[in-house]
């Protein structure tokens, strides 16, 4: 039997904020994918979308990326990193992903000793080489049908390059998105449905909700957590009026490509 | 609205706690936050009150380790308190026996508050000598208006429950919502009135029972818990890291545990049905 490949989970979102049930994704599809027998584990990124991203309601990539750092100080392979959120405009997530890539391929051959002398060519990884994978909720297979969000060739780049881990929850019905896309189907073998048997529907939007209206969130996200929104008095009804009528940046972003490319 | 205005409200939460979950936490959170936006009450305490071994539920694991487990779960509430009394018991007891030892418990702390030390001695001997020597747990407390009400704290399947044959004896059933009150926790609002209107007793006190809708769907259950940890699965961020860490050193939900009580009838049910029975 080959060797395990080591892989690394990246999850990109807006985390406003980070709840325990996006720490679980992380754990049900590390459960999933060393349950396959063909891949370990090694780590996990989490990695908050840019204040560019334009999303209603979105507080200061500032606050999300020391709420995240918080909730995951009790986590030892899962780690947040600011890269994204520090750029000034939003990042296509295929972009995110290339630039965590490269990051991950430099420490594994800098941890082999390969390819660090001066014969090192930029060969394709090995089949021992590190992976990295998406993971995401099963809401976020539907948003690929959503016309102007995604460019057809990030989703062939996510899924056939990269690959996909997503957790379904609750009534959603992710078997339905891979069938009705044909990029999905067409890399179903690197898309791994996860389930989540217990429903568990803890969204930010929801916590967003009861913290405007003065009620208790505790228990559905760290309380460390819990002190650091109270703190610096993050969620409020003035916060959830932030970009309220501003058009979604990769809307507005995509839309703005196929007019560039016409010149290619 | 004054606080001072508002009536004072304990909120009770009997079960197997096999093991506490992040959700058994978040209903005291829910009713808290529901009874006091009524105006009309401020909550004072959350009791967790883990069943006794006698219950002999399927999978039912040690009190002991039971309770160690909630009172590590509630370490970081500033008001939610385990207390031992219930699952101290060598038998099962009745949830309406349950209450009045705790509306007695609460009986007693407001005499510790009131009195001076000498006079609380002999007043409390007294309380204790009229409302319990005589006939123990079978007696009911005289409600006082001093003392805060104690409510019994639960989900929607417990009002289900009232309705299963031998499960409840229905003057329980009376003592409870009558006496007392509920308040439900209910994912979906309409079972919840579903239950109170299909039942004579529960719709005459309707006015006592508060049906607290939870929003976020959330069906973390004991069951499913022990389901992922017998199977190796992780269950991590549906209870408390420290919950997780004693189940884990103490090996504690396994094949084997699942099968404890596996054949044996539930002690409600052995109590209320049978020859035997003679309460």
């Amino acid at each position: 039997m080959a060797a395990r490949i080591p892989l690394v989970l990246l999850a990109c979102g807006s985390f406003n904020p980070i709840t325990h049930q996006h720490m679980r994704l992380f754990e049900l599809a590390r459960d999933h994918l060393h349950q396959t027998g063909r891949f370990h584990v090694i780590g996990g990124i989490l990695s908050p979308v840019s204040d560019g991203y334009g999303k209603q309601g979105l507080v200061l990539a500032k606050h999300r990326v020391a709420m995240a750092r918080l909730a995951l100080q009790s986590s030892d392979w899962v780690s947040v990193d600011e890269w994204e959120s520090q750029q000034p405009d939003w990042t296509e997530t295929v972009v995110t992903m290339r630039y965590h890539y490269d990051r991950i391929l430099k420490r594994y051959r800098e941890g082999t000793g390969k390819d660090s002398g001066p014969t090192a060519n930029p060969q394709p990884p090995t089949s021992s080489s590190p992976r990295l994978k998406l993971l995401c909720g099963a809401d976020f297979l539907d948003s690929f049908k959503v016309p102007g969000l995604w460019l057809d060739h990030h989703v062939e780049e996510v899924a056939g390059r990269f690959g996909l881990v997503c957790v379904s929850r609750g009534g959603l019905d992710p078997e339905r998105a891979v069938h009705e896309s044909d990029t999905l189907s067409r890399h179903r073998h690197n898309i791994f449905l996860v389930r989540e048997w217990v429903r568990n529907e803890t969204s930010a939007t929801e916590v967003r909700r009861a913290l405007r209206r003065g009620l208790s969130v505790k228990y559905l996200l760290p309380d460390s957590v819990i002190e650091y929104i109270h703190q610096h008095d993050l969620y409020t009804r003035d916060s959830e009026l932030k970009y309220k009528d501003a058009l979604l940046r990769p809307l507005a972003k995509q839309t703005e490509i196929p007019v560039l490319s016409l010149s290619d | 609205m004054e606080p001072q205005g508002r009536t004072k409200v304990v909120l009770l939460a009997c079960g197997s706690f096999n093991p506490i979950t992040n959700i058994h936490l978040r209903m005291f959170e829910l009713a808290r936050d529901y009874l006091e936006d009524t105006g009309q009450y401020i909550v004072v305490k959350g009791i967790i009150s883990a069943v006794g071994d006698g219950y002999k539920k399927k999978g039912l694991i040690e009190a002991s380790h039971r309770v160690e487990m909630a009172k590590l779960a509630i370490d970081t509430s500033d008001w939610i308190k385990v207390d031992t009394w219930e699952s101290q018991q060598p038998e099962w007891v009745e949830t309406a026996k349950v209450i009045r030892h705790h509306y007695k418990e609460l009986v007693s702390e407001e005499l510790n508050i009131d009195e001076v030390d000498t006079v609380k001695y002999t007043k409390r001997r007294k309380i204790e000598e009229t409302d319990s020597t005589s006939e123990g747990l079978f007696s009911y407390p005289k409600m006082r208006d001093n003392v805060p009400q104690l409510k019994l704290l639960c989900g929607a399947d417990v009002l289900e429950s009232f309705s299963v044959p031998n499960l409840w004896k229905p003057e329980d059933i009376a003592e409870i919502v009558g006496r007392y009150g509920l308040v439900c926790i209910t994912r979906t609002g309409c079972d919840a009135h579903r239950f109170i209107h299909q039942s004579d007793v529960l719709w005459k006190h309707r006015k006592n029972i508060h049906v607290v809708r939870e929003w976020v769907t959330n069906e973390i259950s004991a069951t499913h818990v022990r389901r992922a940890l017998r199977r190796g699965q992780t269950v991590r961020y549906l209870l408390p890291d420290a919950v997780l860490s004693y189940i884990q050193q103490h090996g504690l939900y396994s094949a084997e545990s699942e099968q404890k009580n596996a054949e044996v009838i539930l002690a409600p049910l052995q109590r209320y049905t049978g020859p035997s029975s003679s309460s």
